[in-house]
């Protein structure tokens, strides 16, 4: 008996159209603790598979014969066995996530955000597993991939089907929660890779600077990328502005939280940087922005279709992190607050600067887990 | 790193959830006590393993990773030794044993689990001879010192001390509770 599959990109969509999803997670409570399935209308519970294996007793009275229910591991295998163990018991409307966690971890889901100026259009694509968002900007012909995640195929596709080529490849700043992609797709497509030089000093390969006062053309002098520097989570973390209009905030400014400043080790000596940055250079910007961060971490921020988004004005009113007026409990907010590390963290960084080379397999385990970026207020 | 195993199990390449599966499987064969050694490739396991020993009662020892190998070491769950009763009556406590490892005193001590539990984590110094062994080899023992007995939770310590007394041992005394809750300095066998 083999139990029905589902993608990856069509639990994506159960997810992002908020449809009543019920996921039973069979990964051992550690890991699920630490990661799970989360947005939209989704219900999760846990009970290790090792649990299972002499009856499931203990998941009866958490599911209806009927309900249709989705059963989720590490990687599809012991899913896939929990699954034929709830047929046998009766149970028929059994689904196994393909690829597990591991699978999820790496799913896009693309959003349009906007049309641009002169046909251009504006993409979100959402990392559901981890929070990480990225942007796909095409125009006449040409894009710009920004934040670009590792799995660059996804971006490939999706650029071949709108009919565009990839030119231009820009890292907000350089990452340590996800391995950018940017490199490899830059070299595929022989574009351009832009970095903030403040955060590639120590990096080993050819790229060129993204500076302020350098603005970035997509396409034919239609859509405008304009670099403002905006220290504060690294000490080059960049942020960009696309047609006047639209504030990628890349790791500094999220919807419900801000950027945390100690990745490389450094809160003390950044947080007077994400200081400036967050309540004086933002400040000068039009409150009209819609701000566009570099992840999300909570399930509720994902809006219509998955997109995460605000008005720059209303993150003023709003987010908790731009309410502090004294900078003194600023200081103390963002460095007592500190979440863990995110998961192998300093070997992505040495990845992203080509100082390390770690095969496939390596980078997939490198990414596994939860994005913790940002400081609750 | 050499630990010995009452049994051996070929988990290699084998995916989520079969290493699991199947030790739960071999361990049916083995009485309380015994260990098993289960070899994998399959990263998750070692995770998995020590979750579901704890699930079930099993004492996960401890994992050896050697080039691509993950060789996991579980020890049966033991019905005998939860009940906690102990009739040897001289008795010290881990934390008196502590301060006189602390204080750097002239100490036998004789740990009695088996020796893939030993091997894991032991106090430095002590001389390993599992339960099992001791009827064969309790000779290699100096009659004149004071012999303080430890296992993990004092059960097995506590028969091995009244062994140990019958065998004409006067100064022997029972470590309580045991390993599970020595929180002092350990070495492990590598």
């Amino acid at each position: 008996m083999t139990v029905k599959t589902i993608t990856t990109g069509e639990l994506a969509k159960k997810v992002v159209n908020h449809e009543e999803t019920l996921i039973l997670d069979v990964r051992n409570t550690d890991e699920f603790d630490d990661w799970k399935i989360e947005g939209g209308k989704v219900k999760v519970f846990n009970e290790p598979y090792f649990n299972l294996l002499d009856g499931i007793e203990s998941v009866e009275r958490d599911l209806q014969k009927d309900q249709e229910v989705i059963v989720v591991c590490a990687k599809g295998g012991s899913s896939q066995m929990v699954g034929e163990l709830l047929e046998e018991a009766g149970y028929s409307d059994v689904y196994s996530l393909e690829g597990g966690m591991k699978a999820w971890s790496e799913h896009l889901e693309p959003t349009k955000v906007a049309d641009l100026n002169g046909g251009g259009s504006l993409y979100q694509f959402v990392r559901l597993g981890k929070g990480c968002l990225s942007y796909f900007i095409e125009s006449d012909g040409e894009a710009a991939v920004i934040d670009a995640n590792r799995m660059t195929e996804i971006y490939e596709t999706f650029a071949k089907e709108k009919g565009v080529n990839i030119k231009h490849l820009i890292d907000t700043h350089l990452h340590a929660d996800h391995i950018s992609g940017g490199r490899q797709l830059a070299e595929n497509a022989k574009g351009t890779y832009y970095l903030p030089p403040k955060d590639a000093t120590d990096v080993t390969f050819d790229h060129t600077a993204l500076q302020e006062g350098r603005d970035i053309v997509v396409g034919n002098t239609r859509v405008k990328v304009q670099p403002i520097y905006s220290p504060g989570h690294t000490l080059g973390s960049t942020s960009l502005i696309i047609d006047d209009q639209y504030l990628l905030t890349g790791d500094i400014l999220f919807i419900e939280s801000i950027g945390r400043p100690d990745l490389a080790g450094k809160a003390e000596d950044w947080v007077g940087d994400l200081r400036e940055t967050l309540y004086k250079r933002y400040k000068e910007l039009s409150n009209d922005l819609v701000v566009l961060p570099a992840h999300y971490s909570f399930a509720k921020e994902l809006g219509k279709g998955g997109k995460v988004s605000a008005r720059l004005g209303d993150l003023y009113q709003k987010n908790s992190g731009l309410q502090v007026d004294d900078e003194g409990e600023f200081r103390k907010m963002v460095t007592d607050n500190l979440p863990p590390q995110p998961n192998a963290y300093d070997k992505i960084r040495h990845t992203n600067m080509g100082k390390v080379n770690p095969d496939e397999e390596e980078r997939r385990e490198m990414e596994i887990g939860p994005n913790r970026c940002a400081v609750h207020g | 790193m050499n630990i010995e195993a009452n049994e051996r199990l070929d988990a290699k390449g084998l995916a989520c959830p079969m290493p699991i599966v199947k030790t739960k499987k071999a361990l049916t064969n083995l009485e309380p006590g015994q260990v098993i050694e289960v070899q994998a490739t399959d990263k998750g396991s070692t995770a998995d393993i020590k979750a579901w020993a704890e699930s079930t009662g099993h004492q996960y020892l401890g994992t050896v990773e050697e080039r691509e190998v993950l060789t996991h070491y579980v020890r049966k769950a033991s019905e005998s030794e939860k009940n906690g009763e102990t009739k040897h009556e001289d008795v010290t406590e881990l934390e008196d044993l502590r301060s006189k490892v602390d204080g750097d005193e002239d100490l036998s001590i004789l740990d009695v689990r088996e020796p893939a539990e030993f091997a894991f984590g032991h106090i430095p110094g002590a001389i390993n001879i599992p339960l099992g062994e001791l009827e064969e080899r309790f000779e290699e023992l100096n009659e004149d010192d004071e012999l303080h007995v430890i296992c993990r939770t004092g059960s097995r310590s506590d028969l091995a001390a009244q062994k140990l007394s019958g065998k004409g041992y006067k100064h022997v005394r029972n470590v309580v509770p045991g390993m599970a809750e020595w929180e002092g300095p350990t070495d492990k066998t590598n």
